[in-house]
């Protein structure tokens, strides 16, 4: 089940370094998404699919997605854009390049198992977080609230003194 | 397993060298979640090995971390783009003692 994971665990590791490398955010960007997928990848391998699916849908998804709409709205000019598209134009092809490596063992057949033999039931995850856990994820739901009065309170427009 | 582990640090450990190295705030905060993805793997993987859901429980309280850090980031960002140079964080340095 280790060997499965190896695979994708490499193409996160240059995804992530290539993240910390580039000059341009939004190639920086597509490329931690690049990232994110190769890790859930790696969740799916090691039988953990709550975890993969919840890496898919909460951080490729959510997350980045408000990272894509700061980088959109700081820089909105005419003139940005035009830039933002000459930069799209070939920046989008490494992390698919990557994003399609994944794939790879799947053509392969190199004996691999995805699938654990025993996997954590979902079940089991949630029994945990509302039985012995109920207590972390309520302070998860505070800290939560918290960063969406601070991100309102700091975000919010206001005249320049 | 072994691997893995040391996988999730090598994930941190770029992190951090992005953290330290670059100077722009947004790539500071995509470091940031950089850095996160090491523990969250690390967590996975023991978790996996043990055939226990104690690992993905602590998947899910580091992704409510990553979201309410991310909110708070990026808000601050935005603040601070109004005021100061964000693309070089050494400038602002007004709390200094």
């Amino acid at each position: 089940m280790t060997s499965a994971a190896l695979w994708p665990g490499a193409i996160a590791l240059l995804a992530a370094l290539m993240v910390v490398t580039r000059d341009s955010i939004v190639h920086a960007l597509m490329y931690l998404v690049a990232m994110l997928l190769a890790l859930a990848a790696v969740f799916f391998a090691l039988g953990a699919g709550f975890a993969g699916a919840l890496q898919i849908l909460i951080y490729a998804g959510a997350i980045v997605a408000v990272f894509v709409f700061v980088v959109m709205t700081v820089d909105s000019t005419p003139e940005a854009l035009a830039r933002e598209k000459a930069r799209l134009r070939r920046g989008w092809r490494g992390p698919a390049l990557l994003v399609a490596l994944l794939l790879l063992p799947l053509f392969g057949g190199v004996g691999i198992a995805v699938g654990n033999a025993d996997p954590v039931p979902v079940k089991a995850i949630g029994a945990l977080l509302f039985g012995p856990w109920a207590i972390a994820v309520e302070l998860a739901s505070f800290l939560l609230l918290a960063a969406l009065l601070t991100a309102r309170h700091l975000a919010r427009w206001e005249e320049k003194p | 397993m072994t691997a893995l582990f040391w996988l999730a640090a090598a994930l941190f450990g770029i992190g951090l060298f992005g953290m330290m190295a670059r100077r722009s705030l947004l790539f500071q905060l995509l470091s940031m979640e950089v850095m996160l993805a090491g523990p969250a793997l690390a967590f996975v993987a023991a978790g996996a090995a043990r055939g226990d859901a104690q690992g993905q429980g602590m998947f899910v309280l580091i992704l409510v971390l990553a979201a309410a850090e991310v909110g708070i980031g990026l808000s601050l960002y935005l603040r601070l783009s109004r005021i100061a140079d964000v693309s070089d964080v050494d400038t602002i340095s007004d709390l200094k003692g």
